[in-house]
């Protein structure tokens, strides 16, 4: 029931709002319908504490692994939903959004908000690959949103990208059923993850090994793993700012989250080390490759956009690792990325709006004209690069730390990584909040509660994680390992 | 195995897919291409009905008939509609370098089948044979968007690319179960909708729906 309800508040909205979504309240409705849900969120997670919950025949379910991410994203939603009050009337001030692209961006976005919770709380593998397929359709509305020539050139490269992607995830589903129907028979329990999770020991390895292959393949151009992220810069530098942190900040989160699933079946059968390879290899390959891009770039959202390239390797790198410490950095990991990454898209968003420019070299002096501003944006970009003491340092320590444990030939590789995005990315932030000269338009309105509020919980989580939630945090890890 | 007669009509419809995409690859007017898009889905149909009826598998005759309803009627009269709105009808694709296209083609279909043919003893339908024959469709497919340039052609590449998974599970596994294939044929058919929307976006901006300017390098 708390799972369904979680589901229905986001899909009634983006029904509703595809009416109503140009009324002059329509941007609030949207902050309290993305709260709603994120006290729906918490309501499940107050249930699910040790236990599974099932609904709709055990098609979908919550458990300790999901719940974090499912609670994530309420979060992040209704944080992003508030700084889109602010973004929306500023575009429609400069003409940008008649009434029909509003009624699409405000149910897209909560569309967006109901696919990826949909995939999060799906058991059945099935309906979780259509869940990510849905929320690829609502966020290329949203990228085209501006209908600028490049827009819809970034929407077109995201659609078919991740079209012929998850076509591959789809043949990875076709192997992974024709394995386990030998085992549990045709019908839908054989696609139940809960199901195939008991008798994973049992499947043919050779054919997992294929599944996860294209699985991996298919959700890994999701998540952007280097070399299938072509479509990931271009689709943040053009889309609106909200949509941008809710793709960095959550949508990458569930499409690791779907391979980190499969991950657990494909080890069952075939044994921990053959996928952990192809985590760490990958993952070790998207930082690398994200890191040297973010040199010379000039468009501050595309140079983001890389840096979430790098963190998303990261927390695959993690995940490659494995052991308790690795798994375990890997989920934090990719929570403070969450925070950490909508805040600054949130900070970069009401900049280049105040600037009138995505570029780096049109965006000076905003720490003098706009203090909340500038100092926010050099703590978002300390936090971001795991400066102490904020979250991400505890993450990337723990992930440097069983690295240099487990796998020691590639931890140089990952240190001269994290120095280079330290170096590049700290000059390029410093660049924008100094100078003297103010920007040339009057500073748009903002809220400071969205930045403020993710700052604080990255600095304070960062600071020391309280019992409970670091509890919840191992349950995950053990839950992936598989000794709980 | 009691219908030699219908396992060699399903043979045969295997390299009948097979075929079509081939044609996908070489063909030059974007009109013909959509008649073969439908030659497949009506290939799909049969396909799901010749195994259903050999097998005894009752869902797949709903299958069959979900695959002629969306990919033999609806999905064709919407591109046709659209490519009669967008005045597209004579349209011609220069395709490049048909014949090294055509030797890569048949090199994917040996990779293809000799990845399958593991799963083909594994697997215990009627129609295992042409697991690798979904696979080749799929990735051939995935060749016609490579080779393509113009937005219709690649959307058809991506069809084609999804009947390819669609024959491959109906052979490997009489189909997935019934709420996955409900979602996909949900999810295939909003994707078109909004492909026909982005085409006229494309429309607007760049005047034809050529996407050679989508190679252009990134001012940044």
């Amino acid at each position: 029931m708390e799972i369904l309800a979680t589901l229905l508040i986001p899909l009634g909205s983006a029904a509703f709002l595809a009416f109503f979504g140009a009324r002059p309240w329509a941007s609030r409705f949207n902050v309290g319908a993305s709260a709603l849900t994120f006290l729906a969120s918490l309501n499940v997670a107050h249930h699910v504490s040790g236990a599974r919950i099932f609904v709709l025949s055990n098609q979908l379910f919550a458990d300790d692994l999901n719940i974090i991410f499912v609670v994530l994203t309420g979060l992040v939603a209704t944080t992003t939903s508030v700084f889109s009050v602010h973004y929306i009337r500023f575009e429609q001030g400069r003409g940008q959004f008649d009434s029909a692209r509003l009624r699409l961006y405000h149910s897209m976005y909560q569309m967006l908000i109901f696919a990826m919770l949909l995939g999060l709380f799906s058991n059945n593998l099935g309906l979780l690959w259509v869940a990510l397929e849905a929320a690829t359709l609502s966020n290329a509305f949203l990228i085209s949103l501006y209908r600028s020539p490049k827009s819809i050139e970034a929407a077109w490269k995201y659609f078919v990208l991740l079209g012929v992607g998850i076509a591959q995830a789809f043949f990875g589903l076709i192997l992974l059923y024709f394995a386990a129907e030998k085992e549990l028979g045709p019908g839908g329990t054989a696609l139940l993850w809960t199901t195939l999770n008991q008798v994973k020991a049992h499947l043919n390895p050779q054919v997992l090994l294929l599944s996860f292959i294209f699985f991996f393949v298919g959700f890994g151009t999701k998540v952007g793993i280097v070399p299938l992220h072509g479509w990931l810069p271009d689709a943040h530098a053009e889309g609106p700012t909200p949509a941008s942190a809710i793709l960095s900040g959550l949508l990458l989160n569930v499409a690791l989250y779907a391979i980190v699933r499969i991950k657990l079946l494909v080890d069952g059968a075939l044994g921990v080390s053959f996928t952990s390879g192809i985590l760490i290899v990958f993952g070790l390959l998207s930082i690398w490759v994200a890191v040297f891009s973010m040199w010379g770039r000039k468009d501050v959202k595309r140079l983001f956009s890389y840096s979430s390239i790098e963190h998303l390797g990261i927390a695959t790198l993690g995940f490659g690792i494995g052991g308790e410490i690795g798994t375990l950095a890997a989920l934090v990991h990719m929570t403070f990325h969450s925070l950490t990454k909508s805040s600054l898209f949130f900070l970069v968003g009401t900049v280049s709006q105040w600037c009138g420019s995505q570029k780096i070299d049109g965006i000076r002096g905003v720490l003098k004209h706009a203090p909340f501003l500038g100092w926010s944006l050099i703590f978002s970009g300390c936090a971001i690069l795991g400066v102490p003491p904020f979250g991400i340092f505890t993450s990337e320590f723990l992930i440097f730390d069983s690295l240099l444990h487990w796998n020691p030939w590639a931890a140089p590789f990952l240190a001269i990584a994290l120095a280079v995005a330290f170096g590049v990315l700290m000059r390029r932030i410093l660049e924008m909040v100094s100078g003297e000269e103010a920007p040339a338009g009057p500073l748009p309105s903002f809220s400071r509660i969205p930045v403020g509020a993710h700052l604080f919980l990255v600095l304070i989580l960062g600071l020391g994680l309280p019992s409970f939630l670091w509890g919840w945090y191992q349950n995950a890890a053990r839950y992936l390992l598989g000794t709980l | 195995m009691g219908h030699p007669v219908a396992q060699s009509v399903i043979q045969l419809l295997g390299g009948l897919l097979l075929l079509t995409v081939f044609v996908m690859l070489s063909i030059r007017r974007i009109f013909t291409m959509i008649r073969v898009f439908t030659v497949q889905g009506i290939i799909l149909t049969a396909n799901a009905i010749f195994v259903g009826v050999v097998s005894g598998e009752k869902h797949l005759f709903l299958l069959a008939f979900f695959t002629l309803a969306l990919k033999v009627v609806v999905l064709p009269v919407l591109l046709f509609r659209l490519i009669h709105r967008l005045r597209l009808r004579g349209e011609v694709e220069v395709v490049v370098n048909v014949p090294l296209t055509m030797v890569t083609g048949i090199l994917i279909v040996v990779f293809s089948s000799s990845l399958a043919a593991p799963l083909t003893l594994m697997a215990n339908t009627i129609s295992k044979g042409l697991i690798g024959f979904g696979l080749a469709t799929v990735l051939l497919s995935f060749l016609v968007i490579l080779s393509r340039r113009k937005a219709v052609t690649q959307v058809l590449g991506l069809l084609s690319l999804e009947n390819g998974l669609l024959f491959s599970a109906i052979n490997a596994t009489y189909g997935m179960p019934m709420i996955v294939e409900l979602g996909v044929a949900l999810d295939v058919l909003v994707g078109t909708l909004l492909f026909g929307v982005f085409f006229f976006q494309i429309r607007e901006s760049f005047e034809n729906l050529d996407l050679e300017r989508l190679e252009k390098t990134w001012e940044d």
